[in-house]
């Protein structure tokens, strides 16, 4: 049976929480401590370098060091249109991709939920670009897939009256997110799989007793059964695509213009072409800001994902 | 995966009712077998185009149309190899570097939030998934003044760090939903024989959780090996890792198709045989141990 777990307090039998010693309190301490305080040092420490860089006049290729700016580099980014064009560049990337990734996904996984020949290989085929890493895949989709001249996909596309589109050109941004789906599809897939699989055999069938149509069936039945594994679907690929930067930077390298560019390669342009840390930390602490807020929903939807199992 | 093979096929009856019945309920199968297949192949496409791209002498890879029967030659996988060397040293280093010290970080945290929990589990687990979501891209160019500082900059060490922290949260959350499913009783056992935590998880926990340990391995791994943007912003020579080795294989000029294809080929396989190898953890991996 797949479920998802729940955060009940762990399989402890001898031992009670309450009325634990000092001692004891330090002695299940101890064991978690190398990882937090790990975890703290190496990605908390960062950011707030960054808030500390957020108020200094930075640039690499500039003699003298940084110097206090005030509030300066946030005048800029928030005055910047190129910031605020990534930022809708993010949001749309990750949200199309997203929800792309998750209505191919839920099909695939309705096909491969039923059993015909070679189900397992077809499975396997099916994960296969999640696997592939994704400067390679970007670099075989970007040329030897979507070159004008001799790509694969005006070939195949040829029947459908495609000729020579130079895809990366004229579709930029269609193009990388379609490549996001691909990589992303399998993911999904296989969290909505793990819940169809999940659902009750008895349900399904009393169902079908009673006469109910197979589209009547997964409308009313599937799909709520599924929807926290939907809803942790679209929640971890968020996180992940929301990062995307391999596929921008190999494929489109940002354009053509900036219309491919994202909140990870603007990032990564303020630091390493126009060389300005202080610029790129401020607009990094505004990125954080917008991410706690979202992440704040994220998280509360996370604590109700895990615990549904509970509540039944 | 259990409960398919359990739920019973509704139709057995109906197909027995009649020969048309029986007709329509194999051609049904037949489309489904075809339509999944279909869809797998679409999907598979990118993949089995690269690998045979990697085989063609770079004079064939760039046709109209393109070229489906061709002389397949390792020439290409023995040019892009001869380079290779420094890039994969580095990645396997700094991948199986990460996983081990995350496996090592990870299980007495899990134990510390799972078996004998501390008082604050709860915001412990939420404290490490927290950390995921914050956007490292947002520190990237204070990160680099602080490994230039800290003379880590295009050092495999800082690629360790990073990693290691990185796969962390994901390590933490999958091996604690392995150890909640560790028998209570058989803990209870141990205490009364009188084991303290050492032996607990030693002779206890860990023979148990093994394979679950394994797959957190392999999830580890998969996207240490994977990864480009630290490693674009932080290395040069000394720590590249082979995303860089693929980017470097593009000239500016020139035929490079096959070329790339191949580099890309290699660099690709290590990690999807590891995951064909682990798909049935590998939905456990991606939900953070949410889903068994």
């Amino acid at each position: 049976m797949t479920v998802i777990e729940d955060l009940a307090p762990a399989p402890q039998v001898a031992i009670q929480p309450r009325g634990i010693s000092r001692r004891e309190g330090w002695m299940r301490r101890l064991p978690l401590l190398p990882a937090l305080i790990y975890t703290i040092v190496v990605t908390q420490i960062p950011f707030v370098v960054t808030l500390w860089y957020s108020f200094q006049s930075y640039f690499w290729d500039t003699p003298g060091g940084a110097h206090f700016t005030g509030l300066s580099n946030y005048k800029t980014v928030f005055t910047n249109p190129s910031f605020r064009g990534a930022l809708v560049r993010s949001v749309v990337m990750t949200a199309s991709a997203v929800i792309g990734a998750m209505i191919l996904g839920v099909a695939l996984a309705v096909l491969l939920d039923r059993k015909f020949f070679g189900r397992g290989v077809a499975r396997t085929l099916i994960i296969t670009p999640f696997l592939v890493m994704p400067a390679a895949a970007a670099l075989v989709w970007a040329t030897p897939m979507l070159d004008p001249n001799f790509g694969l996909l005006n070939y195949l596309l040829q029947p459908f009256g495609v000729h020579h589109v130079a895809w990366l050109s004229t579709h930029a941004l269609g193009s990388v997110i379609v490549v996001m789906i691909w990589q992303w599809t399998p993911f999904m897939t296989l969290i909505v799989l793990a819940g169809l699989q999940s659902q009750p055999a008895e349900t399904l069938e009393a169902a079908k007793v009673d006469g109910a149509g197979a589209l009547a069936t997964f409308r009313e039945l599937t799909l709520p059964h599924l929807r926290p594994y939907i809803e942790l679907g679209i929640l971890l690929g968020s996180i992940y695509l929301v990062n995307v930067f391999d596929a921008v930077r190999l494929m489109t390298n940002g354009g053509p213009g900036t219309s491919t560019t994202n909140l990870p390669f603007f990032l990564y342009q303020e630091v390493n072409n126009a060389f300005d840390v202080g610029g790129a930390a401020a607009a990094g602490v505004v990125t954080v800001f917008l991410t706690i807020i979202v992440a704040t929903f994220a998280l509360r939807m996370f604590a109700r994902v895990f615990q549904f199992e509970e509540a039944r | 995966m259990t409960a398919v093979t359990a739920r019973p096929s509704p139709r057995t009856a109906s197909t027995r009712r009649s020969a048309r019945g029986g007709l329509r309920e194999w051609s049904g199968r037949v489309g489904w077998a075809i339509l999944a297949w279909a869809a797998a192949i679409i999907f598979f496409i990118p993949v089995l185009w690269m690998v045979i791209t990697a085989f063609k002498p770079e004079s064939a890879a760039e046709t109209w149309p393109p070229k489906f029967i061709f002389t397949p030659t390792l020439s290409e996988f023995r040019l892009a190899i001869t380079g290779m060397g420094p890039f994969l040293a580095h990645s396997i280093i700094a991948t199986l570097g990460s996983t081990v010290l995350v496996l090592l970080l990870a299980v007495p945290a899990a134990y510390a939030l799972s078996v004998r929990p501390v008082k604050h589990w709860r915001d412990g687990l939420f404290f490490f998934i927290s950390t995921k979501m914050l956007p490292i891209v947002a520190a990237i160019g204070p990160l680099y003044v602080i490994a230039l500082h800290a003379h880590l900059l295009d050092s495999v060490a800082l690629m360790i760090i990073l990693y290691t922290a990185m796969n962390l949260p994901l390590a933490i959350w999958m091996i604690r939903s392995f150890m909640l499913e560790v028998p209570g009783e058989l803990l209870e056992a141990a205490r009364l024989d009188g084991a303290g935590r050492i032996r607990e998880m030693g002779s206890v926990i860990l023979p148990i959780i093994s394979p679950g340990l394994t797959s957190t391995a392999l999830i580890c791994v998969i996207f240490a090996w994977n990864e480009l943007f630290l490693a674009i912003n932080l290395t040069v020579t000394n720590a590249a890792t082979l995303p860089m080795f693929l980017i470097s294989s593009v000239p500016q000029e020139g035929l490079f198709i096959a070329h790339l294809c191949a580099a890309a080929t290699i660099a690709s396989v290590p990690v999807i045989i590891v995951g064909w190898i682990a798909q049935r953890s590998l939905v456990r991996g991606l939900s953070m141990g949410a889903i068994k």
